[in-house]
C-alpha cells in the first residue's frame, strides 16, 4: 500500500452486540448477538475496500455502525481524524453530510409516492440551504451523472427498471458530494448484465470524482473486480484483510481459501481444473458462536488449538492480516 | 439412443390487462438420457416459464401454452390428461424451486412432506416411507437424518431446505430433475454444497438434470450443454466447451463479458451490455436483441434470424451476422 495515501476512515475494535431476549413475555435479555466481535480495519482515500462474507457475518452491520446509523457498543470509527461516536448529534450530522450509503433493495429503498426528482433532492432540503431552482438544476445534473434522462425528474420509481433505479439511489447518494460512500450489496439483486453496468458506472465516478468505496457484497467475483484491498469477515470477525490479488493469488486463512474456491468461474475448463474446498456443515448461530475460533465448526485443517483459544488478528506479512493459529 | 425429452416449438403467453405477454415463443430442443443442460438467461427471458409450461404447471387462465409439443419418454405432455399429467409430475419429472422457505410448507414436518410423496406415488405404507425418507435426507447429506426426520422447515438452515428440498424430488426416482435457480438465494460456500451433491446424485442415479439459472459462472463447471434464452427465444445453444470458447452470439458475448474473470488484470473494464431487454408485450419482429447489439445492421430489425447450425457440431446460433462476427475475431 502507498504510503503516502491519506486516511480517511478508521475502524479500531468495534464491537456491536444485540440483546437477544430469552422466553416470549418475560423479556429477560440473558445474550447478546455479537453482530461485530471486535473488528478493526482502515480506509484510505480514494481507495475501494470490499467487505465480503456470507449471510450473517456481520458485514452490513458494520457498515451500519460506521454511519451510526447503530452505536457502537465499544470501539471507535474515527472519520478524518474525528471519532464520530463520541460526537454530539448536532456534530454527527455535518459529518454524516460526507458519509453516504447505496442499499441492496432499490425496489424497497425509494419511496413509492415520491417523484425521482424529490427522491434526490431529499438529502440536499436536510443538510443545505440551496434555492429551489439551485436544487432543481442539482438534480439535473447528479441525473446526467448517473446516466439518466434529466426530463426523468417528475416520475416515479415503479416507472424504473431495477437497474435504473439502482442509478436513482447512487444519484441520492452523490447529492450532496459525500468522501464516502458505503455500498450495501447494491447490484446483488440485479440480472448479470445490468450488474456490470452499475459496476462501471460506479468505477466511472470514482475516477471522476474521487470518492472512496466501501463495497459490501457476498459476490466474491465482483468484490474482487471493483476492490483495491479487501476484508473478508465470518461470524462477526475479520479473518483476513489484504491486497485484492495477494488475497486472491495467496490466501492465507482457511476460510478464504474456500470462499476462494466456490468462486465460479465462467470457463468450464479451468472450472474443472481447480480444486474444490467444499466446507461442511453450515455458519454457526452468532447467538452461540462455538469456543475457541470461530471457524473451527468448519474448519478442515482445524487442531486441538483452534479449539481452546481464539485466534490473534496479526499482520503476518506487510498489510496482509490474518486471525489463524495456523496460517 | 432416442432423447429422453424432445420439445418442438413450445410457446407459451400470458394474457394479461396490459395485452398478451409473450413469455416463451416456439422453443425446440432435446434433452438426453443422463445429461446435464444448463439453461441460461435473464430475468424475463421466458427460462422459468419455459420448464413450467413442461410440467404443466403454468396457471390457466392468464396463462396459455399455445402451441407445441413436449415428447417425453414418447408421450406428448402437452396432450395428457390431468390425472395422468399428476402421475408425471414428481414421478417421472421433479422440480426443484428457488427458494426453499416458501416451497416448504412450514406447519408440517420435513419428513411428513417427503414421505406423503412416497405414500401418493410409490404406494408405500408410513413405516416403508419414513425409512426411505431417512434413507433420502442422508443421501443428500444432512446430518442426523432419523432426528431430523421431526423437524419442522424453520429449524433447517437454508442449506439444509434445498437438501430437503432435492431429497424430495429425488424421492420417487425422477428421470429428469428441473432446479430453477436452486442455488441463488444461498451463500457461496453453500451454493458449492449443493451444486457438487447435484453432480454426485446425477452420477449416482443416472437421471437427466435441467439446471435454470442467471448467472453463467455457476453452470460452467457442471452442465454438458446450454441454451441460452432470450425473450422467450433459444439465441444460442452447444456443448458447454463451445458456448464458453468459442461464443457465437453477441448477447452471450455480452453476459459472459459481464462476468468479472477471475485472473483479470487490474482496472480491467467490464463489458456491459447496453441498455433493457424488450417488452415483451410488444416483442419487435426483427432479432429481439436489436436494440442492445453493437453488430446490429438493418436486416436484424425486420428479419427475425433463426436458429441455425455454426462451426461446431451441435453449436447453433439465432443470429444474422454470426459469420461476420467470428471473423471480426471479436469473441
Amino acid at each position: 500500500m502507498n504510503m503516502e495515501k491519506k486516511l480517511l476512515l478508521q475502524v479500531m475494535n468495534l464491537k456491536k452486540y444485540f440483546p437477544a431476549s430469552k422466553g416470549l413475555f418475560t423479556n429477560r435479555q440473558v445474550r447478546f448477538v455479537k453482530a461485530v466481535d471486535d473488528v478493526s480495519f482502515d480506509v484510505y482515500d480514494g481507495e475501494t475496500l470490499g467487505l465480503v462474507g456470507e449471510t450473517g457475518c456481520g458485514k452490513t452491520t458494520v457498515a451500519r455502525t460506521i454511519l451510526q446509523l447503530y452505536h457502537p457498543t465499544s470501539g471507535k470509527i474515527i472519520f478524518d481524524g474525528v471519532d464520530l461516536s463520541s460526537l454530539p448529534e448536532n456534530d454527527l450530522r455535518k459529518m454524516r453530510r460526507r458519509m453516504q450509503m447505496i442499499f441492496q433493495d432499490p425496489y424497497a429503498s425509494l419511496n413509492p409516492r415520491m417523484t425521482v426528482g424529490s427522491i434526490i433532492s431529499a438529502p440536499l432540503d436536510v443538510h443545505t440551504d440551496l434555492k429551489r431552482s439551485e436544487k432543481q438544476e442539482k438534480v439535473q445534473d447528479l441525473l446526467k451523472l448517473v446516466g439518466l434522462n434529466p426530463d426523468f425528474v417528475n416520475r416515479y420509481p415503479h416507472e424504473f427498471s431495477g437497474g435504473q433505479r439502482q442509478r436513482i439511489g447512487i444519484a441520492r447518494a452523490l447529492a450532496l458530494s459525500p468522501d464516502l460512500v458505503i455500498c450495501d450489496e447494491p447490484i446483488s439483486s440485479l440480472d448479470v448484465s445490468i450488474q456490470a453496468q452499475v459496476v462501471n458506472l460506479l468505477e466511472e465516478l470514482q475516477d471522476r470524482l474521487g470518492l472512496t468505496y466501501i463495497f459490501v457484497a457476498h459476490d466474491l467475483s465482483m468484490v474482487r473486480h471493483i476492490s483495491d484491498r479487501m476484508v473478508v469477515m465470518y461470524l462477526g470477525k475479520v479473518m483476513e484483510l489484504a491486497d485484492r490479488n495477494e488475497i486472491y493469488l495467496h490466501p492465507r486463512h482457511p476460510y478464504t481459501k474456500a470462499l476462494m474456491s466456490a468462486v465460479p468461474i465462467p470457463n468450464p475448463r479451468k472450472a474443472r481444473d481447480r480444486q474444490r474446498i467444499i466446507l461442511k456443515g453450515d455458519i454457526p448461530s452468532p447467538l452461540n458462536p462455538p469456543q475457541g475460533c470461530n471457524f473451527n465448526t468448519r474448519c478442515p485443517l482445524a487442531q486441538d488449538i483452534c479449539f481452546e483459544k481464539d485466534p490473534e488478528y496479526r499482520e503476518i506479512e506487510p498489510n496482509h492480516f490474518v486471525a489463524c493459529h495456523l496460517a | 439412443m432416442k432423447p429422453l425429452m424432445e420439445i418442438n416449438n413450445l410457446t407459451t403467453r400470458f394474457h394479461t390487462q396490459d395485452g398478451t405477454v409473450n413469455a416463451v415463443n416456439g422453443i425446440s430442443y432435446t434433452l438426453n438420457h443422463g445429461e446435464i443442460l444448463g439453461v441460461v438467461g435473464e430475468s424475463g427471458c421466458g427460462k422459468s416459464v419455459h420448464a413450467l409450461s413442461i410440467m404443466r404447471l403454468v396457471q390457466i387462465p392468464p396463462g396459455e401454452i399455445a402451441a407445441g409439443e413436449v415428447f417425453f419418454d414418447g408421450r406428448d405432455l402437452l396432450k395428457l390428461s390431468e390425472k395422468d399429467m399428476r402421475t408425471v409430475r414428481g414421478h417421472e419429472i421433479a422440480m426443484v424451486f428457488q427458494d426453499p422457505m416458501s416451497s416448504l410448507n412450514p406447519v408440517y414436518t420435513i419428513g411428513f412432506q417427503i414421505s406423503e410423496a412416497l405414500i401418493l406415488h410409490k404406494n408405500m405404507n408410513k413405516r416403508q416411507a419414513k425409512e426411505r425418507t431417512i434413507e433420502l435426507l442422508n443421501l443428500v447429506g444432512i446430518p442426523e437424518a432419523r432426528k431430523r426426520f421431526d423437524n419442522f422447515p424453520h429449524q433447517f438452515s437454508g442449506g439444509m431446505r434445498q437438501r430437503a428440498m432435492i431429497a424430495m424430488a429425488l424421492s420417487c426416482e425422477p428421470k429428469l430433475l428441473i432446479a430453477d435457480e436452486p442455488t441463488t438465494a444461498l451463500d457461496v460456500t453453500i451454493q458449492a454444497q449443493i451444486i457438487n451433491l447435484v453432480i454426485r446424485l446425477q452420477q449416482e442415479l443416472g437421471m437427466s438434470v435441467m439446471w435454470i439459472t442467471h448467472d453463467l459462472g455457476i453452470v460452467a463447471e457442471m452442465v454438458h450443454r446450454i441454451n441460452v434464452m432470450y425473450a422467450g427465444l433459444i439465441i444460442e445453444r452447444g456443448l458447454v466447451d463451445d458456448i464458453y470458447n468459442h461464443t457465437l452470439h453477441p448477447y452471450t458475448m455480452g453476459l459472459l463479458g459481464s462476468l468479472p474473470s477471475i485472473d483479470e488484470a487490474p482496472g480491467t473494464k467490464l463489458i456491459s451490455i447496453p441498455g433493457l431487454p424488450p417488452d415483451l408485450v410488444d416483442l419487435p419482429s426483427g432479432c429481439p436483441f436489436f436494440a442492445r447489439c453493437t453488430y446490429r445492421e438493418e436486416r436484424c430489425a425486420k428479419e427475425r434470424p433463426q436458429l441455425e447450425n455454426g462451426p461446431e457440431e451441435g453449436h447453433s446460433v439465432a443470429c444474422w451476422r454470426w459469420r461476420e462476427i467470428q471473423k471480426m475475431g471479436i469473441s
